[in-house]
């Protein structure tokens, strides 16, 4: 669905788009007549402003997010490593492929507090689970990896997602 | 969260992971994929969500695409203070999600808006309000994003 656009995403319609639909998409049997009608655009345009927006990747995905522990996944783990700056990148690409790792990104450490360089979240049914996939990341890592911890969320304080304003 | 799931739910969950399909009557279109009707859809969707199973049901926004950003923050905060600083934390429009972890950094939190400067003007309000510092933690490189999580 590529839509070649002579002007850059997003635009100040697409923008009113997305104030509209970051708290969600009205639950009524046509959300984007709903939209349009709120928007003063047709609904073709509001689908075809989603789909360039997909295309761009600055949607994501359009679908459900749902709380961790409704489903279950009661170990949600943040496990960090500290990775030899050398092979980092090499070895981050190969745990972010694991099946189990749901985000994987380099970010810097923050001295003697922080001496971790590599985040990988890693979501179970149990702390066993998760602990038998952190054992499967030590071993990609290997002698590169110096320290590493896990970090279990025991509250979910917000979860609301991107809110821009005006 | 006190409702269990039945097999409905679980596979409207499942369904609904992503690609909502642009038409005029999605939720049908969703709902005959399913065996089920329109309206029982929506009703379970408006459940799932009241009874907040489900945080939210529509686009997920990528503000690094944007032209905005998404950091990760942290800070170690002291259990006497834990539910004021996390107070002053999610009252900032700019913080997207907050957990607790068990850590002595305890608190770590996403800062996402569209514009980068906004993120920080944010973390400095929590600086200013709470005395504390905000360990920000921005990513430098990208390996994987996909949470997929089965009901």
């Amino acid at each position: 669905m590529n839509r070649a656009r002579e002007f850059p995403l997003p635009d100040a319609t697409d923008r009113a788009l997305i104030r509209a639909t970051q708290a969600g998409l009205p639950l009524v049997p046509q959300p984007y007549h709903a939209l349009g009608a709120q928007l003063g655009l047709a609904a073709n345009e509001v689908m075809q402003r989603l789909a360039a927006l997909l295309d761009a990747g600055i949607v994501r995905r359009i679908g459900a997010v749902p709380n961790h522990y409704a489903l279950g996944y009661t170990a949600n783990g943040m496990s960090v490593w500290d990775v030899d700056d050398a092979q980092v990148d090499a070895l981050g690409a190969a745990v972010g492929a694991l099946p189990f790792v749901s985000h994987c990104y380099r970010r810097p450490r923050a001295g003697d507090v922080w001496p971790y360089n590599l985040f990988a979240m890693v979501h179970g049914k149990s702390r066993d689970e998760v602990a038998v996939h952190l054992d499967r990341i030590a071993r990609v890592l290997g002698p590169a990896c110096r320290a590493h911890d896990v970090l279990y969320s025991s509250r979910i304080l917000k979860k609301t997602g991107l809110r821009i304003g005006d | 969260m006190d409702t269990p799931l039945d097999a409905l739910d679980r596979a409207i969950i499942n369904a609904l992971h992503g690609g909502f399909p642009l038409c005029d009557s999605p939720y049908a279109a969703v709902a005959a994929a399913l065996g089920i009707g329109e309206a029982e859809l929506i009703r379970r969707l408006e459940r799932l969500l009241e009874t907040r199973v489900l945080t939210r049901f529509g686009p997920l926004y990528n503000a690094d695409r944007m032209g905005g950003a998404n950091v990760l923050a942290a800070m170690r905060v002291p259990d006497a203070d834990f539910e004021r600083v996390a107070d002053i934390v999610n009252a900032q429009p700019e913080i997207a999600h907050n957990y607790r972890r068990e850590h002595a950094l305890n608190l770590w939190f996403v800062g996402a808006a569209d514009t980068p400067d906004k993120v920080e003007a944010a973390f400095r309000r929590i600086e200013a309000a709470t005395g504390q510092p905000v360990y920000r933690f921005p990513k430098e490189r990208e390996f994987f994003v996909e949470l997929r999580l089965t009901a």
